[in-house]
Formats: structure tokens, C-alpha cells, sequence
């Protein structure tokens, strides 16, 4: 029964394929939204998420706002060093240089810190050497710089050759030491010129960078002791500048991708409900268009009551085709979904795969759809009296 | 197999009570080939929507092969309906989408008959009116005379025990109406029940028997005179 049923939903959406197609649009517009949406909104998470992963949730990023006429010295980072739960710990000052090697000239962003930078961030090397501890001891001048700098500035491919030559930075010449690896996630920093520097000798070449140290880094030994390295590293702190929390901040890269997490997720929903609506609204065009299909075929509901369809049969017969209409929109929508992703990847580079996940939840959200707002359309159908039907003059 | 015991059919419009049927008695035997005449608003329609249990009646009793129809429910009646009676119709109501083939399928698929037994049904029905070569046809390319015969087919595949014909040469013209006449003596002749529901005195006087319906009120019909004075 159910098959027959199924063949004759089939002939009827067939048999007027525009109106079937105007029909289905809402369901189609209404799961591509959501799974287009959801798919992109899912890839973004990952890249952002990933980018921040890469950095480590074990980062803890201190800012001292007021150092108290009393700044803190390179020495104390040992003191740092030693608290409980923290693992490493270094400076770090920022500023930005002109970089420059005979013709070529870019303005590049200066990190000064020492050699724990390197593990607590995260970075790779692609060759040569990291800033050690007896280059910050001896204010040796040497840099580590990234790949486009070296490309650009010293004018080399291959990394192995940066390795040895002289740069200038602000007319002060450097070694180059190493060059990192390019980083493949989205880059957090806005220039893309970089370069490293020991902490101390930066504070000869930039005027805005003293031997107070105004910000650093640290990370606990692992990711589960992050909380409790936040909390020794505030007592510290707080012992360190008279108790005043106001004059210092601390950042836990957990919690912030914590929080990034809980936006996007918040983001992916809200984005999903819009999307969701759209279907519901898909839906009301197939109960309406279901309603007037039943009106229309009055007459045939009482020709095929005469014969000795049951009310069982005839609601059948609409409910499933309020179902096919809504599941075959659906698939059409998918259809239509998997294609604009992959255009927006011929476009913009961008990779969103189809969440399968959502590919579920919207099928299944079609499905209640087409079941609930084929129900009414189908009970009416159903309930016309035989004799009122048949001498339906329509 | 067709008793009518003190059957009416009362409706009621607006405060006016109006009886389409009036304790009507009638009995139908089997084998039967009677013809019900009445001109036109004199409660024919009512009757065939009773005795095809299209509706049910407001008082009396209605036996259809022994079995009273009365107080079933909507799912009895649709059952009653598909296995005891073939209907055919004036305008003859085939479904316009669905081929020869499929209308007269279609009350067997009703049934919830099997693939293999509903192809025999209804090979047997679309011979049985000639129509087996147009089986692939749909309505629209049918004459009215072959969208009649099978209307019949569809109404001999599930085997009725009632043909129930409501004008069934109203809408055909002559030679058309006369060819589906002989269809209907055919069937008379292989043993089926058949009512035949008309205004027209010369279709009524064919019938083995003939029954006169007047404002509601049933009677035999004694001699074929007096058919000609009902219309």
C-alpha cells in the first residue's frame, strides 16, 4: 500500500512539475541556507580554532599597565620561572623597524625576547638557530626572520641561504640566525614581516623599548595546569606591585579560545535558527499549495472514495506526497549546497567541507516538516464526505 | 440481496424538514436486472447513494446480502463499496492522469490484491468490455463509449456482487448507448446483479423489472405503460 501510494504522490508531483518545483523552492532555499551556513560558519571555527591551538592553551600573556616607579627586570623572569606550575617564561617588546638590505626596505615588526619565546608560541624553525640565553646575556646582534622577509628583503628562496648574511634594522646590522617555517594557519599578527631580536638588544636600537619589562609570556608545564599557573602567577604579581590588580593583566589563551569557541558556536546556532526558519517557512508553502491540491482534486478523492479507498488510503496518499515534495526539496537543497561550497572554493580558496552533521539535521528537520504540514492537508483530503465529492463541480 | 424495509432519508434545510426517501420498501434478488426510474428531484440520486453506501439512511433498514448497513463506520462503508459494488456513473469518473489499465486496477489495488492477481483481473475485465489493446490509454484519448465500457471494466474487476449504473447512457449518444446496453445484458445473462438507475423509459423498459421512485415514495412498476407515465 505504501508503495502504491508512493507511485501515485510520484505521478502527482510529476504530473505538474513547475508548480511541485515552486512548491519545494521554500525547502530548497531553506536547506541550503542551513547547511551552507553551518558548513562555513563550522570550517571557520576550525581554522580559528586551530590557529589558536597552534599557539598553545597553555600561554599565559601578562601586560603590566603600572609598574609602581618599580619596573620589572629581565632578572626577575627567573623568579617567574620558579613559580609553581610555570614551565618557561620570556619578555617580550614589540616594536616596528625599517628592515633593510641594500636597495630592498620594509617596514618590519620587531619582537625582542629571549629563548623561551620559541616553545611558548609555538613557532618552527624552517632553518638555522633560535635566539639562545647567552645572546641575550651578551647583546649579541642577531635575528631570526620569517620566510617573507627573507624573500623579500634579503631576496632568497631557499631559507638555508638567509642564514649568515646582515640585515639592517633601523641602520643597526644583524646577523640572521634562522628563519621560521611559514605559518599555516590564518596569521594573528597584521604585518607580514617579521623578525626577532634578543631582548636586550633591542632595547639599544628602539627608543620606545626599556629595560623595564612592560609585557611577557609563560606557559604552564601542561594545558590541565594552565588555571592553577594563572593563579600562582597573580599572587606573584600582586606580592610584586603592592597588591593592586589594576596594574597588571593577565591573559589565559585557554580561556580566550574558550570564549572564541562559545561564540562561534553561539554564532552557528543562531545562524542554524535563521536558516531553520526559512524551512519552517518552505514547509507552510507546501501545507498551502497541499491545500489547494486537495481542493482541486475533490472530484478524484470521491471517484477513488466510490471504489473503496478508505480514509487510511487517502491520507496516505497526500501525506506522502507533502513528504516527497519536502524530502525531494531537501535533496535538491543538498545538491544545491555541495555545489556553492564547492564555488566558493573555486572562488575564494576557502575549504568548507558539507557538515554531514547538518546534512542529518536538516533532512530530518525536512522530513518533520513535510510530515507536519502534510498532516492537515491530508486529514482534509481524507475526511470529504464521498457523496460531496463526487458531485464536486470544480 | 437488495432489501429496503421503511427506509427514509431525512434532511433537513434550514427548519423545513424534507424526506428525499419515504419508508421505502423495495427488494432486489439476485440475478436481478432492475431499473429504478424517476424524473428528476424525485430522490433517485438518494437512493443509489444509499444502496451504493455512499450514505447511509436516517431510518429504516438496509440489508445488502443479508447484511444490514446501517450505523458502519466510514471505513466499513469504503470496504463495503470496494469488494460488493461497481459502480458506473453518468459522467463515468475515471481518473484523467491514469491509464485504461490503471483505473480499472485501481480499486483491486484498494483491495491490497497482489501485483500477479490484479494483472489478471484486470486483463480479464478489459477483454471482457474489448478494450484490452487500449489498455495504455488514458481517458482524454478514449471516446465516451470506450471511457464507459471501462468504467464497467473497472467496476467487473473486483467481481461485485452489484453493478450499480446511475445513467449510465446519459452523457453517450445512441448507437453508443445502445452497445453499452448490450454490455449490461451480458452481464445480466453471465448471472450478475445489476440496478440501473434512469429517466430514459426506453433504457428502463429493458430491464428484467422496473422500479418507479416519485417524491420519495418507491413502487413497482406492473406494466411498461406505466413507465412512460412516470417521465
Amino acid at each position: 500500500m505504501i508503495g502504491q501510494s508512493f507511485k501515485m504522490a510520484w505521478a502527482s508531483v510529476i504530473s505538474n512539475k513547475m508548480r511541485s518545483f515552486l512548491t519545494m523552492l521554500g525547502i530548497i532555499i531553506g536547506v541550503i541556507a542551513l547547511v551552507v551556513l553551518v558548513s562555513i560558519a563550522n570550517g571557520a571555527t576550525s581554522s580559528v580554532t586551530d590557529a589558536i591551538s597552534s599557539i598553545g592553551t597553555n600561554l599565559l600573556s601578562v601586560t603590566i599597565t603600572d609598574d609602581k616607579e618599580n619596573p620589572l627586570r629581565l632578572s626577575e623572569m627567573d623568579e617567574v620561572l620558579d613559580l609553581d606550575h610555570i614551565a618557561m617564561a620570556a619578555p617580550t617588546a614589540q616594536t616596528s623597524l625599517t628592515a633593510s638590505k641594500g636597495e630592498n626596505s620594509e617596514s618590519a615588526q620587531i619582537t625582542g625576547t629571549t629563548a623561551d619565546y620559541l616553545s611558548i608560541e609555538g613557532l618552527n624553525l624552517a632553518s638555522g638557530r633560535w635566539i639562545r640565553s647567552s645572546d641575550v646575556e651578551n647583546n649579541t646582534n642577531v635575528v631570526v626572520i620569517n620566510g617573507d622577509l627573507a624573500a623579500d628583503v634579503l631576496g632568497v628562496r631557499n631559507t638555508e641561504q638567509a642564514i649568515g648574511q646582515t640585515i639592517s634594522l633601523n641602520g643597526n646590522h644583524y646577523t640572521v640566525i634562522g628563519v621560521l617555517a611559514d605559518d599555516e594557519t590564518i596569521s594573528m599578527s597584521f604585518s607580514s614581516y617579521e623578525a626577532y631580536v634578543p631582548y636586550t638588544s633591542l632595547i639599544r636600537i628602539a627608543s620606545s623599548v626599556s629595560s623595564g619589562i612592560t609585557s611577557f609570556v609563560c606557559a604552564s608545564a601542561s594545558d590541565d595546569e594552565i588555571d592553577a599557573a594563572e593563579s600562582t602567577l597573580k599572587a606573584w604579581l600582586l606580592k610584586r606591585f603592592d597588591n593592586d590588580d589594576d596594574a597588571f593583566e593577565i591573559t589565559n589563551m585557554s580561556t580566550i579560545a574558550d570564549t572564541l569557541d562559545s561564540v562561534v558556536n553561539t554564532m552557528t546556532i543562531m545562524l542554524g535558527g535563521i536558516a531553520a526558519i526559512s524551512l519552517l517557512v518552505g514547509g507552510i508553502g507546501i501545507m498551502n499549495i497541499m491545500l489547494v491540491s486537495v481542493t482541486e482534486r475533490t472530484k478524484e478523492i470521491g471517484i477513488r472514495k466510490a471504489i473503496g479507498a478508505g480514509e487510511g488510503s487517502i491520507m496516505l496518499q497526500f501525506l506522502i506526497e507533502a513528504l516527497v515534495l519536502s524530502l525531494l526539496g531537501c535533496l535538491l537543497g543538498v545538491a544545491g549546497s555541495w555545489l556553492i561550497l564547492r564555488l566558493i572554493y573555486l572562488i575564494s580558496d576557502f575549504n568548507f567541507p558539507m557538515d554531514p552533521g547538518v546534512v542529518v539535521v536538516a533532512t530530518a528537520f525536512s522530513l518533520i516538516i513535510g510530515l507536519l504540514f502534510g498532516l492537515y492537508p491530508a486529514r482534509k483530503a481524507a475526511r470529504k464526505e464521498p457523496i460531496d465529492a463526487l458531485h464536486y463541480a470544480g | 440481496m437488495i432489501i429496503f424495509r421503511d427506509v427514509s432519508k431525512i434532511y433537513h434545510i434550514g427548519d423545513t424538514e424534507v424526506r428525499a426517501l419515504d419508508h421505502a420498501n423495495m427488494h432486489i434478488r439476485k440475478g436481478e436486472f432492475v431499473s429504478i426510474i424517476g424524473p428528476s428531484g424525485s430522490g433517485k440520486s438518494t437512493l443509489m447513494n444509499i444502496v451504493g453506501c455512499l450514505d447511509q439512511a436516517s431510518e429504516g433498514t438496509y440489508l445488502l446480502d443479508g447484511q444490514a448497513i446501517e450505523d458502519y463506520s466510514n471505513r466499513e462503508l469504503a470496504k463495503i463499496r470496494n469488494r460488493k459494488i461497481g459502480f458506473i456513473f453518468q459522467d463515468f469518473n475515471l481518473l484523467p492522469k491514469l491509464t485504461a489499465y490503471e483505473n480499472v486496477e485501481l480499486p483491486l489495488i484498494y483491495q491490497r490484491m497482489g501485483k500477479k492477481g490484479r494483472q489478471e483481473r484486470v486483463e480479464e475485465a478489459l477483454n471482457r468490455v474489448g478494450l484490452w489493446d487500449r489498455r495504455k490509454h488514458r481517458p482524454t484519448e478514449l471516446s465516451g463509449g470506450q471511457q464507459q465500457r471501462v468504467a464497467i471494466a473497472r467496476a467487473l474487476a473486483t467481481h461485485p456482487s452489484l453493478f450499480l449504473a446511475d445513467e449510465p447512457t446519459g452523457n453517450l449518444d445512441q448507437k453508443t448507448g445502445r452497445e453499452l446496453m448490450d454490455i449490461f445484458h451480458e452481464l445480466h445473462e453471465s448471472g450478475n446483479t445489476i440496478v440501473l438507475i434512469t429517466h430514459d423509459a426506453h433504457i428502463a423498459a429493458e430491464a428484467s423489472r422496473s422500479i418507479k421512485i416519485l417524491d420519495g415514495h418507491v413502487t413497482d412498476v406492473n406494466d411498461a405503460s406505466e413507465i412512460t407515465e412516470v417521465v
